[in-house]
């Protein structure tokens, strides 16, 4: 080898800044869109799509629409976009459904208490967790039962048949998704067990609800429940649809509880017989805090699923959200040819508003807990 | 009720009821006494109340006639058709559209799901903002949008939008022309399929060759170098016919024929990636050009043509990258030739033996139309829903099966000199797939569990017929119920079995 | 590849250009930039590489030495300045990149063995796919580097079944199926348990031994005082010192190789 080796450095080579290819907008489209020949194609058809369907789009649910205060002729005007006159008209069936106008301040109240006690609830920061909790599942549905229902404390009884839209809605997922974490719990729970009956059983029950459709759930419940019951027993046709609904998604819940058992490591179950914890005590000291927190994003994705599939009610004649816009939308005090849309379009955008939400709190929560759990 | 682990054998002074056996065999007892307690009060009460209503039970309904329509089966339906026959019509058309919804939704979620991981911003974007989109929003309401807000809302028939290729569509469906083969075309078919198993054949065989020799058989090169020559024949005189609809002159078969022939001459030289990329341009141009003058109808066609111009030349130039300038050698995959023989052979023998395949188009008489094949709204409606909305599903497993491959496996390939195809073909794919397929299949069997809905917008699957129907007129709540849950829970079982032996098969072996 | 003799050294390539002999500089970096964004991780390299050459890079983490040998099969791109490999300049062309890959082997910290295939197809695969060598020549080629690496009896087992030090040296046999010329090795023993990392690291020396071109990015100390000709110390992405290890060991110039050298060293 003739080359010397030795190297040492004598200055310091400074930090500068990268050549023109990082930084700056017009080098970001370079990179970004532009950086090969089939990366400029994709863009190319990228921007002729969007011109392609966002110009109609906009000019539908802002440029041509009817705002609030717009009338049934300006709807019918030929290339009118949304009639958002018309929603604005039927706003309160939307929410309240055939409630009775002047007991709104009824469900009113039941809205404000739930964010009142889901908000803190589902930050994880907020303290009184417990008397939260027991305020949301237990307080709460009571009240608000009652708030709704009426025939006490002098309060005008509203029968079930007169509650709808969004409000029907939410008080179907909400009853669903707190009567099934129990249900769903104690599944998970049997599934896991050692005993062969109360496992089978589970899966079995787990196993048969998840095979089939909602829509076939819903049917069951709401013409076999009544069969199903002493002779001469009426079974109100919204809680036919809880039932229903409230089984359906305890088997998914199940599965979900069941993953976040799974999950924990063997040495916690151990360390709770090491203990001398019986087994109910040491599932619930040990067990199901650890579980449940980090299925909290597996359980809100169950809510989205549930928030859904709510919609099938309508199916089963209930007046959900859904069922009260598609019955408006044969309204022919506003008819014109964007009023199905229009409804259809408001009634995705609450939907979507909600499960949008909802997901992304629980992708926030899925990071949370993940950095939680490394450290 | 997990207590018996604690303690393997019984100390000799333990409480009966502290034992923990005997404790779980108690809990069992008393679970299931409850369970069957609850069923047969379930019972007794139903007993009751259907004696009360004075029904029978038993499945002895099912060969009784059913006496109404169905508007839509795979099979020949009339009003004195029985109800098992029902039963059948119903589960074959939720058959039919989990089978074409699958088909679309795979197609569409897997665009979506590697469009949502492409490094162009825009494209990942779209993708994104319609996953978003689609899987926030209920599919009964999406079913909704499109059967009553789309498609109910088409114009009424006599007014029918007319696309290309003879297909109408209305507010009763779209009418797409029927084909009407001839006897001798069945031969074109059996060919097709022959071909077909052939080109697979001599894939699979090639590809054997090659990893046992290092190269492909010489046979093989010397019928792609044939195969290639064909394909750009074809592809050249398509590219020229296509222009001659914009550029009248070359419309002539001679005129293309002869410049096809050009075009294959040059593909023997080393310019042969030019004669490539003019072909994709100009094919992508005049497609380009006729698709963007349906979207923008509003803006003049020179500036159209100009736009498809360009695209055309964007995807020339991207051939010409990717074209290599040596001509089929021993050591390249020959596209061409399995091409060639599924597209090629069978024209060969339609045009050989004379055989026919003549399409009746739907015509407009005056209140219908006449001939050609309605596809009902309902139908189209469910198959769009279920799609789009699965699709969005599905998107998402792909997104995070690739994702799931580490980076590393890829810069492993890519440091021992793996070409982007065969990186794809034999590391990151056979391990993405793993990830991808037992979520797919819950799609599938969630996308079959959906169609259940299309009841909702009245196609006539086997919970509209069947539960809903059938259940209506006889009567038959409990064997209805049970009947449509048997299929479900069998579908899934299926499924769940396909799931167990794909995992087994693919498990990763691990100590 | 056979061995090379390590004659004249071609003292003028950067004026020449492109005129590198293929035979004597395996690697040749000149005036390299890389950023990642907006930050300067590789500042002004220039590395000359002789065939048969053994180096071993050492530093902090952080100082860019992983990155240095990446950008060296571009498995990342540089911005400014020269790498070129037996001759071949590095650019955006595939085709150039694929050339310089085939020659270059890389280890990498974590294996990256192919967890799907068996270890024979693992081995196999890029000859097969990459060279078009005939699988039974492919698989005599594979054995015998298995038993260079002392595993041939794993050959039919898959990745996930084997130990971290098995997987690695699993990983050194099959970067050595492609004949590569040089070989470049990223933390190989880092990821290791104590006990295992003695059998790569004694892979490694024989492969020294056998004269093939090598960069190691490594905390080996000891690997590198018995196998290199050639230590290099980096920080904050630049060389700070380079030296043979009997001099960079005992007599450290810089005082940030003293400091490094004082922490590692005992």
């Amino acid at each position: 080898m003739t080359m010397d080796l030795g190297f040492v450095r004598k200055e310091f080579v400074p930090s500068k800044p990268a050549p023109g290819r990082t930084g700056g907008p017009i080098l970001w489209a370079q990179k970004n869109l532009f950086s090969t020949p089939t990366d400029t194609l994709f863009t190319v058809i990228g921007i002729l799509f969007l011109l392609w369907a966002v110009p109609p789009l906009y000019n539908f649910i802002i440029g041509h629409a009817v705002m609030p205060g717009g009338t049934v002729e300006d709807c019918r005007v030929e290339g009118a976009g949304a009639c958002w006159a018309y929603i604005y008209a039927r706003f309160n069936f939307f929410i309240y459904g055939f409630y009775p106008i002047q007991e709104y301040w009824r469900p009113n109240i039941v809205f404000v208490m739930l964010a009142a006690l889901i908000i803190p609830l589902l930050m994880p920061t907020a303290p009184f967790k417990r008397i939260n909790a027991l305020l949301f599942f237990v307080v709460f549905p009571v009240v608000s039962f009652y708030l709704l229902h009426g025939g006490v404390f002098g309060m005008r009884y509203v029968p079930t048949e007169q509650w709808g839209g969004l409000m029907v809605t939410l008080i179907i997922s909400l009853v669903g998704i707190i009567c099934s974490i129990p249900l769903g719990i104690l599944l998970a729970l049997g599934r896991q067990s050692k005993l062969p009956i109360i496992k089978t059983l589970c899966v079995l029950f787990i196993e048969l609800w998840r095979a089939v459709p909602l829509i076939t759930v819903l049917f069951m419940a709401s013409i076999m429940l009544p069969l199903f019951m002493p002779a001469g027993t009426t079974v109100d046709k919204l809680l036919r649809a809880l039932v229903g609904v409230t089984l359906f998604s305890s088997a998914y819940l199940a599965e979900t509880v069941r993953g976040g058992l799974q999950a924990l490591p063997r040495g916690q179950f151990e360390a709770g017989a090491s203990l001398g914890l019986g087994y109910w005590k040491r599932t619930y000291f040990i067990i199901l805090p650890q579980a449940l927190k980090h299925v909290i994003p597996g359980i809100v994705n169950n809510f989205i699923a549930l928030f859904k599939d709510t919609s099938l009610v309508s199916i089963v004649g209930i007046f959900d959200l859904l069922n009260t816009v598609q019955s408006a939308s044969s309204d022919i005090e506003w008819a014109s040819p964007t009023q199905a849309v229009t409804g259809y379009v408001f009634a995705a955008f609450v939907f979507w508003i909600f499960c949008f939400a909802m997901s992304r709190y629980s992708l926030w929560m899925e990071r949370r807990l993940d950095t939680g759990h490394k450290r | 009720m997990a207590v018996q682990d604690n303690i393997g054998g019984a100390p000799p002074r333990t409480s009966l009821l502290n034992d923990p056996v005997f404790r779980g065999i108690i809990y069992q007892v008393l679970v299931a006494a409850a369970v069957i307690g609850f069923a047969a009060w379930i019972v007794l009460n139903t007993a009751q109340n259907l004696a009360m209503q004075n029904k029978t039970t038993g499945f002895d309904f099912l060969f009784r006639t059913a006496g109404f329509d169905i508007s839509f089966t795979l099979f020949p339906w009339s009003r004195t058709s029985l109800y098992w026959q029902a039963f059948v019509a119903g589960l074959l058309n939720t058959l039919l559209v989990a089978v074409i919804g699958i088909f679309f939704a795979t197609i569409i979620g897997f665009t979506l799901g590697i469009a949502r991981l492409s490094s162009n911003w825009l494209i990942s974007r779209v993708a994104t903002v319609y996953i978003e989109t689609i899987r926030n929003i209920p599919l009964l309401l999406q079913l909704f949008f499109w059967y009553f807000a789309v498609l109910k809302a088409m114009p009424a028939v006599r007014d029918s939008f007319l696309l290309p290729l003879g297909i109408y569509i209305n507010q009763r469906g779209i009418m797409v022309p029927k084909p009407l083969p001839d006897h001798e075309f069945i031969w074109v078919a059996v060919a097709f399929v022959l071909c077909l198993v052939a080109a697979i054949a001599i894939g699979v065989w090639a590809t054997r060759q090659r990893t046992l020799t290092g190269h492909y058989p010489s046979s093989i090169v010397l019928a792609a170098r044939v195969a290639n020559a064909v394909v750009m024949f074809a592809l050249g005189y398509l590219a020229f016919a296509l222009l001659g609809q914009i550029i009248p002159g070359l419309a002539t078969p001679m005129v293309a024929a002869i410049a096809a022939l050009v075009l294959v001459a040059i593909s023997f030289t080393p310019y042969r990636p030019y004669a490539g990329a003019f072909v994709a341009s100009a094919i992508t141009f005049v497609v380009a050009a006729f698709l963007l003058g349906g979207m923008f109808n509003a803006v003049p066609t020179i500036a159209v043509q100009l736009v498809a111009l360009l695209i055309g030349l964007a995807v020339g130039w991207m051939m010409l990258e990717r074209i290599g300038t040596a001509p089929v050698d021993a050591s390249k995959f020959p596209t061409a030739l399995p091409i060639l023989v599924v597209v090629g052979i069978p024209l060969v023998l339609y045009w050989l033996i004379g055989a026919e395949l003549a399409f009746e188009p739907p015509v407009l008489q005056r209140f219908n139309f006449q001939g050609g094949v309605q596809l009902p709204p309902e139908l189209v409606a469910l198959v769009f829903g279920l799609s789009i909305y699965t699709a969005a599903f599905i998107a998402e497993n792909v997104r995070g099966g690739i994702r799931a491959v580490s980076h590393g496996q890829t810069e492993a390939a890519q440091s021992l000199g793996l070409k982007e195809g065969d990186r794809l073909r034999l590391v990151i794919v056979p391990q993405a797939m793993r990830v991808i397929v037992p979520p797919l299949t819950s799609q599938y069997l969630n996308l079959t569990k959906n169609s259940s809905l299309g009841a909702a917008i009245g196609y006539p699957e086997l919970v509209n017929v069947f539960t809903g129907t059938t259940l209506n007129q006889t009567g038959k709540a409990i064997e209805v119920i049970a009947l449509t849950m048997a299929v479900y829970l069998t579908f899934s079982l299926v499924t769940s079995a396909f799931m167990n032996w794909y995992n087994g098969r693919v498990a990763l072996v691990e100590r | 590849m056979s061995q090379v003799s390590e004659t004249t050294v071609e003292r003028n390539i950067k004026t020449s250009g492109m005129q590198v002999s293929k035979t004597d500089v395996a690697i040749d970096v000149i005036g390299m930039h890389k950023w990642y964004s907006d930050f300067h991780v590789l500042r002004d390299i220039n590395l000359k590489v002789m065939r048969g050459e053994r180096i071993v890079i050492a530093g902090p983490s952080g100082s860019g030495k992983s990155t240095l040998i990446r950008c060296i099969n571009r498995l990342e791109e540089h911005q400014e300045g020269q790498i070129i490999v037996n001759g071949t300049e590095l650019t955006a062309d595939l085709k150039r990149i694929d050339d310089v890959r085939r020659e270059v082997g890389m280890v990498f910290q974590h294996f990256n063995l192919f967890p799907h295939l068996t270890i024979l197809q693992n081995l196999t695969l890029a000859p097969i796919w990459v060279r078009g060598i005939p699988k039974a020549e492919a698989e005599a080629t594979a054995m015998h580097y298995l038993e260079r690496v002392k595993i041939p009896e794993q050959a039919n087992k898959f990745p996930g079944q084997l130990s971290g030090g098995q997987q690695q040296r699993v990983a050194i046999a099959r970067s050595l199926c492609m004949k590569p010329s040089i070989m470049l090795f990223d933390e190989p023993t880092s990821a290791l348990d104590p006990e295992m990392v003695k059998e790569v690291l004694e892979v490694m020396i024989s492969l020294a031994e056998d004269g093939m071109t090598m960069i190691c990015v490594t905390h080996e100390m000891g690997f590198a005082r018995q196998v290199a000709n050639r230590v290099i110390f980096m920080d904050q992405g630049q060389i700070i010192e380079q030296n043979d290890p009997e001099n960079f060991f005992s007599n450290p110039q810089h005082e940030r190789t003293k400091l490094f050298l004082s922490q590692i060293l005992h």
